[in-house]
């Protein structure tokens, strides 16, 4: 985001769907790459967009646990769809980034890190649990000890505009995640989708002065009225659900429970569920050299604890088995992150549930452990006395 | 948000930012086991880095790929960082091919500390096995350095056999310095005269006057540190009084890759040193 604000500058605005193409070439004149949502290969994706053409209007997503499906609107909107396969995960913190380099010299070896320009990222269509994800993001990559450079550059300079869903998946299930559907702050702007065109918020000084060379008028009674029946419509299909009161001691209290094994045998550790995932941000870094060997990129690259040589140490695999493999993934995403990173790690987006080709749902995953917990082996309550465990 | 930030000495402002170091000289250990000492090429890095005992550097190897290793040197000898390093895995093959005037890429120094101030008016217990003494070494150069501030100083070390005792020639200086260093090993060579067994079994004859104020620094196998507790335990010493040096994969040292995660800590910002009670439940997972 360009500029940090929470409050609501202007009264709320009304741009015309013709309209959407001049917000996308204001975008790109003003040095944006533009991002938005697109149609390939079955999905919408993200992908870089110049014409509003490129949008998938009139289409929309149906999803089930192992499941997604692309199907056409009766109407013609241009945001009547969830989300994808694709975060902006992607482009923040992306798949492959060289972090270093080496190069060999008379003198031994030389290293530096890439300093060239990042990307200036405009993204269109940015729903409220993927704004959750990107400040879930900020606090690992630039809120702790060390700041990764290749986040931060690419984040500072994006320009955020959120959409706020007016249709909802059956593997939503923000709300009880609390990030959504509506989107509250961390935008530039924020589009709410109606039949003839777009009600706009601004979140954001660069906001502001985007839509002022827009050719929007302020919104009517009627406009907002629509626009306020679109986001209810999106709460209304949201039935998923995931209770989290408590969920940390309750994972944290159940690392021994059965369920680890019973979902051990439907999962593949195939590592989608990370892949799709808008906070997972497991990374490997490789080494790639040219033929000669004296010029060495250091490339990151997206990794994921389902992977089995993740947890290799000189000694062996750490987690060697499924059962522990899901549960590390688990634990940490609605666990642990609270420890580290005072929030849940999961925005309740679903699409680990959609893409698992197993059909997985972790919602459903945490039920049965909380319908029959057994308390045993306890992080949060344990004491350990001296006579226990002698040898 | 857990722990508090490492201080570094040389932080770059880009973390992954790798600084040239030449190998000053190596030095056979033991059976696959060797000391590197680094020099920076930098001379203001070579006068200005400084480490607190326990922490690691990741050590790079262009086209292999980086390695954490615990600085096992003296945290005021400013003339190189020696590394104890054994070979394990791709890149400690690779710098075991390696020569002295080879460079070779330093990120660091990494990670919490062995609580050399806490130890301070207290009676101080090290329990190292096998290559689990090198992390340990920069302590015990710290505690003799400031020996009239500590009570009884004692090292128990235990390895597999005689051969794989490291640093064995220092062992005469150390006592001279004022520690009680008592070695084991869990299979005896023809001509050993020392001891033979486990190393709780030196704890366990121990005399520990002071429970109540004395410290337990432990490092080495998971199992081995798990034993010593148990035996330091039961002989009153409290759980709070115990630190741990733990090894997971450490792949970027700041926390930001995932593969160090134990439970809800990254061993490489949290650790590798934990007070005991911090970890002791999460080290009774399997697999964790």
């Amino acid at each position: 985001m360009t500029a940090a604000a929470e409050s609501t500058l202007n009264s709320e605005t009304f741009l015309p769907r013709d309209g959407l193409q001049k917000l996308i070439s204001h975008l790109s004149g003003d040095g944006f790459t533009v991002i938005g949502p697109k149609v390939d290969q079955g999905a919408i994706v993200y992908d870089e967009i110049e014409n509003a053409d490129e949008l998938p209007r009139g289409w929309t997503d149906r999803q089930e646990p192992g499941r997604y499906r692309l199907e056409r609107r009766e109407d013609d909107a241009y945001f009547g769809f969830v989300v994808g396969p694709h975060s902006w995960k992607r482009f923040l913190f992306p798949p492959r980034a060289t972090v270093a380099t080496a190069d060999r010299t008379e003198n031994g070896w030389e290293m530096a890190t890439p300093d060239e320009p990042a990307p200036r990222y405009a993204f269109l269509g940015v729903r409220a649990c993927e704004i959750a994800a990107m400040k879930i993001q900020d606090r690992i990559f630039t809120g702790g000890s060390y700041v990764d450079p290749v986040y931060q550059r690419r984040r500072e300079s994006a320009f955020i505009i959120a959409v706020n869903c007016t249709t909802a998946a059956a593997t939503c299930f923000c709300v009880s995640m609390n990030t959504g559907p509506r989107c509250g702050s961390g935008f530039d702007l924020a589009l709410t989708e109606i039949a003839e065109g777009f009600v706009i918020e601004v979140g954001s000084d660069a906001g502001s002065e985007l839509l002022a060379r827009l050719p929007v008028t302020p919104a009517t009674d009627e406009q907002l009225s629509h626009a306020d029946d679109e986001r209810q419509q999106a709460v209304n299909q949201i039935q998923r659900t995931l209770n989290t009161d408590g969920i940390r001691d309750l994972l944290l209290n159940n690392l021994e429970h059965p369920q680890w094994s019973d979902v051990a045998k439907r999962c593949l550790s195939c590592t989608n569920c990370t892949m799709v995932c808008p906070t997972c941000f497991c990374s490997t870094v490789t080494e790639v050299s040219d033929l000669t060997g004296d010029h060495v990129e250091r490339q990151r690259q997206w990794d994921s604890c389902f992977n089995i040589d993740f947890s290799y140490m000189n000694g062996g695999i750490v987690r060697d088995d499924v059962r522990s493999r899901y549960r590390q993934w688990l634990t940490h995403k609605l666990a642990s992150w609270h420890d580290q990173f005072d929030s849940s790690g999961c925005v309740g987006c679903g699409r680990c549930i959609t893409w698992c080709p197993t059909g997985i749902d972790l919602t459903a995953e945490v039920a049965a452990i909380r319908n029959a917990p057994r308390a045993k082996a306890s992080v949060a309550t344990e004491t350990v006395t001296p006579q226990e465990g002698s040898a | 948000m857990r722990g508090t930030p490492p201080v570094t000495a040389c932080q770059p402002a880009n973390p992954w930012l790798a600084y040239t170091a030449r190998i000053h000289a190596v030095r056979d250990e033991t059976p696959g086991v060797a000391t590197y000492d680094l020099m920076f090429d930098d001379p203001a890095l070579a006068d200005g880095f400084t480490f607190r005992p326990g922490q690691f550097n990741m050590l790079y190897l262009p086209g292999v790929g980086e390695v954490a290793i615990s600085i096992s040197g003296d945290p005021h000898d400013f003339s190189s960082v020696p590394h104890t390093i054994r070979e394990a895995g791709n890149v400690t093959h690779a710098l075991a091919r390696m020569r002295e005037g080879e460079t070779i890429g330093v990120r660091g120094p990494f990670g919490s500390s062995w609580p050399v101030d806490e130890c301070r008016g207290k009676d101080v217990l090290l329990v190292a096995g096998g290559i689990g003494l090198a992390p340990l070494r920069p302590a015990i150069y710290e505690l003799l350095a400031r020996r009239d501030q500590f009570g009884t100083l004692t090292l128990l070390y235990g390895a597999r056999s005689p051969d794989g005792l490291l640093y064995t020639d220092e062992y005469g200086a150390w006592r001279s310095a004022g520690i009680d260093v008592q070695t084991t090993v869990d299979r005896a060579h023809t001509g050993w005269t020392g001891n033979v067994g486990v190393v709780t079994l030196l704890l366990d004859r121990l005399p520990l006057p002071r429970t109540n104020d004395t410290l337990l620094l432990t490092c080495g196998p998971e199992v081995m540190m798990w034993y010593t507790i148990q035996a330091a335990q039961r002989r009153g010493l409290p759980r709070e009084s115990v630190y741990v040096s733990l090894e997971r994969n450490m792949n970027c040292a700041i926390g930001l890759c995932g593969h160090c995660q134990f439970g809800p800590e990254f061993l490489c910002k949290d650790g590798p040193v934990f007070r005991y009670d911090r970890v002791a439940s999460i080290l009774k997972v399997d697999d964790l």
